[in-house]
């Protein structure tokens, strides 16, 4: 019998093997998928998201943070928020989930090669950041120098507290945190992230800023940027929308024509600022 | 080769009963105060004389179907344990929709722009279309709510139909349009073949029916006008003044595509399943955050005029994503009117541009 044609709607079924609790509402999930071939042969872009199933409760879209470069794992962080991500929150190492990945586009990391690059992220924003930044340490020859900015609300808010002291020590790239308040023990800067990034005062010059956060942060970031003579295709940003099929079909996650799903979650912002204003 | 064959009135429920031997044969019937399509059945009472109230999507894009089913099962002896199977269920049951008209048809040929033409193509909707043939009933005489002509179509547009029907005296002229059509119309049994006087009589017929269009409006500019207008809040609020968001429109639609996927469980085991949804609804684009990027009726309303004759032309080649069968205005309980709203956003852009050209 000829074989089934391609399924975008069945996931596949993996197998969480480790969770890691960052904040009071974030937690990573550590995954591999069941069948071990599909696992060797699972390939993806760095920006490219998955939709994750609890089986009875439903599915929602989260990016793939670990980069492709260490395949022993898929990574998911994922904000409580809405009923899909409580029930994960209830998940622990051996229980399974399905996945239904890659789907969307990815950061346009082969035009971004040579150039300085800058990381601003906020909250749980700093996921699809992860996985570039990951990418680009793995890769480090092709680009020149890597600054990340990465704010929360308080100390605790931070995700990926764990690789934190690493990446302010590696000497291939400059890490810079900040906090909104001064907290007790926080030893870095406190500031809201446009404003800690107008004093670090990077220079636009064969740059690349990559920022993603809440809307909020984004909106400000933004005039941050541009403040800095950032032109807008120096500029990327992803976005997230309510989806359902992550295939382009299902209708919701449109702005204009462009369809989040498959046409981002990686917009320029010169990109962003063609489509109506609808995020 | 086309095909063309006579159908005497006489014939039709023998043609009808034939055909649903083979296939499942969903026909117009009365029901519930409305035309809707149904599996034929020996005394089905087609109904003909007019459109149906449902469009024929259902046929091929179910209101509601499983796309998978799950079980998780529990190692007895290590509860811990928890094995986890998923089956697809995709049928490929084969179907006629008879008599409905061109516009229903046209707008299966708009779905198979988003469903067969992606990157992953919808492997429930693909089986469902291959399994598929539409006989379309050709028009009469259109009313006072159709705009077929205005968005590409006509009383007897064949794009989406396997075999086209014009009526005649004493019967339906059947002409092939796809070489599926073509095959349901060999043999003969109930089926006469055509002479020139049919085949003229059913061309006078159509002819007719073209003629007694009013003149057709271009929609072509909206893509445009809609984009110009997307910020034009004061427009949206009051084209959608009178909207309840009740959705009828969209599940009345035959080009309305969109849909959501639910879980149903009993304790470990259930289903995923797919639902036609509709883009009135507040819960359509709310995020788990609070915030909804169409809050309003006015942002909805507009997502809808605009999907059709803006977002979705840009992405098909012009290709609008409205049949103009009318269904929407006239099962509107608010009485909202989808032409109304499109040549009011042409117009407005029209007079915004020249305002500002005359500074």
């Amino acid at each position: 019998m000829a074989k089934p044609p391609f399924n975008p709607y069945l996931p596949e079924i993996a197998t969480i093997f480790e969770t890691v609790q960052e904040t009071h509402n974030i937690k990573t999930f550590r995954v591999r998928l069941d069948d071990a071939d599909k696992m060797a042969a699972f390939a993806f872009q760095p920006g490219q998201v998955g939709q994750l199933s609890v089986f009875g409760v439903g599915e929602s879209t989260f990016v793939i943070n670990s980069p492709p470069t260490r395949m022993d794992h898929l990574q998911f962080s994922v904000m409580r928020a809405g009923e899909v991500t409580t029930k994960l929150h209830g998940l622990f190492a051996g229980d399974k989930i399905g996945v239904r990945a890659p789907l969307g586009n990815w950061f346009p990391y082969e035009d971004m090669r040579g150039k300085n690059i800058l990381f601003i992220g906020g909250g749980i924003g700093m996921a699809p950041l992860r996985t570039l930044l990951l990418f680009m340490l793995d890769n480090r020859g092709d680009y020149g120098d890597i600054t990340l900015l990465y704010g929360a609300r308080t100390p605790d808010d931070m995700a990926f507290k764990a690789e934190l002291p690493g990446w302010l020590s590696n000497p291939a790239m400059s890490a810079v945190l900040t906090v909104d308040r001064e907290a007790p023990g926080w030893e870095h800067r406190v500031g809201l992230i446009p404003n800690v990034l107008l004093e670090l005062n990077p220079s636009p010059a064969n740059t690349v800023a990559i920022t993603c956060g809440p809307p909020i942060m984004i909106k400000f970031t933004l005039e941050a940027l541009k403040k800095l003579a950032f032109s807008d295709e120096q500029i990327l940003t992803t976005l997230e929308k309510r989806m359902k099929c992550g295939v382009g079909i299902c209708g919701r996650c449109n702005i204009g024509s462009s369809y989040v799903c498959v046409d981002g979650p990686v917009y320029s912002y010169a990109r962003l600022k063609a489509l109506p204003n609808e995020l | 080769m086309a095909q063309e064959k006579f159908l005497p009135i006489q014939n039709l429920q023998e043609w009808l009963g034939a055909l649903s031997r083979e296939h499942r044969v969903l026909v117009p019937v009365e029901e519930g105060g409305g035309v809707v399509f149904r599996p034929f059945e020996a005394g089905s009472r087609p109904v003909l004389s007019m459109d149906a109230t449902t469009s024929p999507k259902s046929a091929v894009f179910p209101s509601s179907h499983d796309l998978f089913r799950f079980e998780q099962t529990k190692d007895p002896k290590d509860p811990e344990r928890v094995s986890l199977t998923l089956a697809p269920d995709i049928p490929r049951t084969p179907t006629v929709v008879f008599g409905g008209r061109p516009c229903g048809a046209r707008g299966v040929m708009i779905f198979d722009r988003v469903y067969l033409g992606g990157r992953f193509p919808d492997p429930y909707y693909q089986a469902a279309r291959e399994n598929t043939l539409f006989v379309t009933l050709a028009c009469e005489s259109p009313g006072n709510t159709c705009f077929c002509h205005w968005v590409g179509g006509g009383p007897d547009d064949p794009s989406g139909s396997d075999v086209l029907m014009t009526a005649v005296e004493g019967g339906y002229v059947l002409q092939s349009v796809s070489e599926r059509g073509t095959a349901l119309l060999d043999g003969d049994g109930p089926l006469l073949s055509s002479d020139e006087t049919t085949t003229k009589e059913a061309a006078a017929a159509r002819a007719r029916a073209r003629a007694s269009l009013g003149p057709a409006t271009d929609l072509g500019p909206a893509q445009e006008s809609l984009l110009a207008l997307f910020d034009d809040r004061k427009f949206w609020e009051e084209v959608s003044e009178k909207c309840i968001n009740c959705g009828a429109c969209t599940y009345l639609c035959p080009t309305c595509y969109c849909f959501t996927i639910t879980d149903e469980a009993c304790g470990l085991s259930g289903k995923r399943v797919r639902s036609w949804d509709t883009c009135m609804s507040f819960q359509f684009t709310l995020e788990a955050s609070g915030h909804n990027p169409r809050p309003g009726k006015a942002n909805r309303l507009k997502n809808r005029v605009g999907h059709k004759f803006s977002y979705y032309p840009a992405r098909y080649g012009g290709l609008l994503a409205c049949c103009g069968c009318g269904r929407c205005i006239r099962k509107c309980p608010a009485s909202v009117d989808i032409r109304e709203i499109v040549i009011g956003a042409i117009e407005r852009a029209g007079d915004n541009v020249r305002e500002a050209s005359n500074g």
